[in-house]
């Protein structure tokens, strides 16, 4: 049975509508009851493969084979009714609903055939999640849960469903490293059960613990499959990325210069009256990197909001270069040199639908470079956008074409030309290689370096805890809306500490405070 | 050659081509004369000087109120307004001109003036709602369209009615009059007002920083805020323009020749129009000016055929509708335009060039 294939994909094929070649021949094959690990950087087309596998894309060319037969996946209902499931990233969940609820939904057992059944609806979810040993109450409401255990839902719901084949969609980007631990012995309980996982994810060290054989994606194409026990981590490296990237980021040892950033006592509710943020204060000094951890949700996007002037609804005190920012509107503060490098890229970082061209110039087209009282100097905007064209490296035909039609990295580079073309004095950088191939992560990264390095202070907020490690020279961890820890020290800092911090487990008591 | 660049020019002008053969499908079914109908459709405007004069007079409101509309749905904003702006600038521009008693060259500057400030007014008026109430500026500004009427009707009964006459106001005064450009025609100089609106709208937009803004705000809001644009400001200053330029059609169309008097007692529709228009040229103001000249010879030609075959005029509207629907669903031909991308992908997979 070892050798069992249950799926195969051949010569797979698919390009997007907007001409982007996602998948150009990828072929991989699926032995029942192994861990098989999709391996590739962002953009290097798995998930467009697990799109097509899950019925969501339809492929341009190739086969797929489950248990020996030819078959064509129209929908993801039809996917569920072959025994494949997914775990998405961003989770497919329903958070007013209880955990049961939503385990049942799309195959709800009914009374009568009209009524929905509660009771045996919470019944069969509760046999299911002791069948695999899930410690969850399923009478709880999903939006209570905390991010591991909304995953939990999630791979529930799909073996409510039936799935032999389990798709896993980065498990572990969202979860701390302890809920890591956790979803593996899960995930061992669950290939004891005879159930296939594809396991999706870039972090090699997670594939070597758990997984069996990788398949490794590059630039839309398979690079092979391995036995994981037979290949090394610099290999796997080595193919994912094509050439072993060893970009080492110096830091000066400079002396840090004055207070660009002075945050006291903040405190902050969202629009429907909930502590957000709940008194904390810090300073970020020029020349210095403030990272700031934390399990989405925290804190951590009020802080950034508040610090460049999208968000007014606090009290406490924000000084930007000394200025009280309360009375400041967005554009008085990036006037002070405040660049921003939004969390969620196509909800406020960019029009994906106007140019390139327009995208870059956002936050400067109203300086007297590129314009005058009233008209704008397009000359010199479509001059400097090839400048910044060349140097960030952006992939695309012209500066004219559509920013929508770029790749997720691509964004990113044109975002992050935009906000460090500048030369900000300060840094405010949310989630700056989150969806972004490692190529560009390591290009954005050595430009915060540098900044920081020519005396800017910047304040990274990253759910990478490797990025935070290797980037900052002080770690803040929030939880729930305050600093819980705060690390002067970041050489030898563990990413498990970190995680505990993160959790509530641990707390300093003086955290909240500013150290002298 | 079609390709993936001029796809969707093509996809437009195939709506067009679409639409007029369900016209003339239809015009086979219900005519005793299908063949002469077409014919005189077709070519209808162009077999007269009048009647090729019948086409730029048309096309001038529309150039106007269609460069109004790309303005204003550049940001965003689904004001409907621009029709009763027209209205009110008509009336408007009528009142000075008869009340005033000002002298030739002054006169009809300030009566235009007039109008596109009040045109400018009746437009701001949804977006204030918005701004301050949360009111959706597309049912608003519907419902002021209707007031617009009724309060121009008002207005125009109760100071410059003409007792001699019914619904109308007294004659517009030859002081104030703009008159034929060109002997035999009623062309007269709003055709070169409306062509300098659409020059200067395109420029707005596209040069100017209050233009960029706008195109910002009306792509991605968030985005705008995020970038430190004073959202609210910039959807205020929008509005203002888009109806100011309407509300100058208005009075420039009045002051033309095709009227002696205010007797307009229903819309007149180059405000709907005018959405037409903008959704075919995507929110391009230069482009307005074929695509109103486009709609203006449609109109024209099957005026011509509606007075001299058995077909109705109404039949534009069908043409007008197909092409709306067409033009707006975007995934129209899209399976065509999935083999052009494939292939193209796949010849640049040959070349190498990988992007």
């Amino acid at each position: 049975m070892e050798n069992d294939i249950i799926l195969s994909l051949e010569h797979i094929m698919k390009i997007y509508l907007n001409g982007t070649v996602a998948n150009e021949d990828v072929s991989f094959s699926l032995r029942r009851g192994e861990v098989h690990a999709l391996l590739g950087e962002n953009g290097a087309g798995k998930s467009t493969l697990m799109k097509i596998l899950y019925g969501i894309e339809n492929p341009t060319e190739g086969k797929i084979i489950l248990k020996g037969r030819e078959t064509t996946i129209k929908n993801s209902k039809e996917a569920i009714s072959m025994g494949i499931g997914m775990v998405h990233q961003h989770f497919m969940l329903v958070p007013s609903l209880t955990a049961a609820e939503n385990i049942v939904l799309g195959a709800v057992p009914k009374k009568w055939g009209i009524f929905i059944d509660k009771r045996t609806a919470v019944k069969e979810a509760e046999e299911i999640a002791s069948t695999y040993h899930f410690n969850i109450n399923v009478n709880e409401k999903v939006k209570n849960l905390s991010v591991g255990l909304k995953q939990k839902v999630e791979i529930l719901k799909a073996l409510y469903r039936g799935a032999e084949i389990l798709i896993m969609d980065e498990p572990t980007a969202v979860l701390t490293p302890q809920e890591t631990d956790e979803l593996f012995v899960q995930l061992e309980k669950l290939k004891e059960n005879g159930h296939t996982i594809i396991f999706i994810s870039h972090k090699l060290d997670e594939i070597k613990q758990i997984c069996d054989r990788a398949t490794i994606m590059r630039r839309g194409r398979s690079m092979g499959t391995y036995e994981v026990s037979k290949i090394s981590v610099e290999e796997m490296s080595r193919l994912m990325v094509g050439s072993e990237l060893h970009t080492e980021l110096k830091k000066s040892d400079d002396a840090l210069g004055e207070v660009k950033v002075r945050v006291r006592d903040l405190q902050a509710c969202d629009p429907l009256g909930v502590h957000k943020i709940q008194g904390i204060g810090f300073d970020v000094k020029g020349g210095e990197i403030l990272g700031i951890a934390g399990v989405e949700g925290n804190g951590q996007a009020e802080v950034v909001e508040i610090l460049t002037g999208l968000y007014k609804n606090y009290t406490g005190q924000v000084e930007i270069s000394g200025q009280d920012t309360a009375p400041l509107s967005v554009k008085q503060i990036r006037k002070l040199r405040l660049s921003h490098i939004p969390e969620d890229r196509m909800q406020s970082g960019c029009a994906p639908s106007l140019s390139i061209l327009d995208n870059l110039f956002s936050n400067q087209y109203d300086g007297s470079e590129y314009s005058g009282k009233y008209m704008l100097n397009r000359e010199r905007m479509e001059s400097r956008a090839e400048e910044l064209r060349e140097e960030y490296l952006i992939k695309c035909e012209s500066c004219r074409q559509n920013v929508g039609m770029l790749s997720g990295g691509n964004i990113q580079k044109v975002i992050a030309a935009r906000e460090l073309s500048t030369e900000p004095v300060i840094i405010v950088a949310n989630q700056p290689t989150r969806g972004v191939d490692i190529g560009a992560s390591q290009f954005i990264r050595k430009r915060l370096i540098d900044y920081r390095n020519k005396g800017a202070a910047v304040i990274l907020v990253s759910a990478d805890l490797s990025e935070l490690l290797s980037l900052s020279d002080r770690i803040a961890v929030m939880y729930k809306g305050k600093i819980t820890g705060m690390f002067s020290e970041t050489e030898g800092l563990k990413e498990e500490v970190i995680g505990q911090y993160m959790l509530g487990i641990l707390h300093q008591k003086e955290a909240g405070g500013v150290e002298s | 050659m079609i390709n993936t660049k001029n796809f969707t020019v093509f996809r437009r002008v195939f709506s067009v081509f679409i639409a007029l053969l369900c016209s003339f499908v239809i015009i086979f079914l219900v005519s005793e004369e299908p063949v002469f109908a077409i014919v005189q459709l077709v070519t209808g405007p162009l077999r007269s000087v009048r009647n090729m004069s019948n086409v730029i007079e048309t096309m001038i409101p529309l150039i106007f109120t269609g460069t109004g509309v790309c303005i204003m749905f550049s940001a965003n904003q689904m004001n409907l307004a621009c029709e009763g702006s027209f209205h009110l600038g008509g009336l408007v521009a009528a009142m000075c001109a008869i009340m005033l008693g000002l002298p030739p060259f002054i006169s009809p500057v300030i009566a235009v003036a007039a109008a596109g400030i009040c045109g400018a007014f009746y437009t701001s008026i949804p977006a204030v709602l918005k701004i301050k109430t949360g009111a959706t500026e597309l049912v608003s500004s519907l419902m002021l369209n209707y007031i617009s009427l009724w309060l121009a009707t008002y207005l125009m009964m109760r100071f410059i009615r003409d007792p001699g006459v019914g619904a109308a106001s007294l004659p517009i005064p030859d002081s104030a009059a703009l008159h034929a450009l060109i002997s035999g025609t009623r062309i007269h100089i709003g055709v070169i007002v409306a062509i300098g609106a659409a020059v200067l709208g395109e420029l707005f937009l596209y040069r100017t920083k209050a233009g960029y803004e706008i195109r910002l705000v009306g792509e991605n809001e968030a985005f705008a805020r995020y970038s430190g644009i004073n959202v609210v400001k910039v959807i205020f200053l929008s509005q203002l323009i888009g109806g100011l330029i309407a509300g100058i059609g208005g009075g420039i169309e009045i002051l033309g020749p095709i009227y002696s008097r205010f007797s307009w007692t229903s819309l007149l529709g180059y405000g709907w129009d005018a959405v037409i228009i903008c959704t075919l040229v995507k929110k391009k103001p230069l482009y307005t000016i074929p695509a109103a000249l486009f709609l203006a010879y449609l109109r024209t030609g099957a005026s011509i055929m509606a007075r001299t075959t058995d077909v109705t005029l109404e039949i534009v509207q069908i043409t007008q509708g197909i092409i709306i629907m067409l033009a707006v669903a975007e995934k129209f031909l899209e399976g065509y335009r999935m083999k052009l991308v494939e292939k193209e992908a796949k010849d640049n997979l040959k070349k190498g060039e990988v992007l």
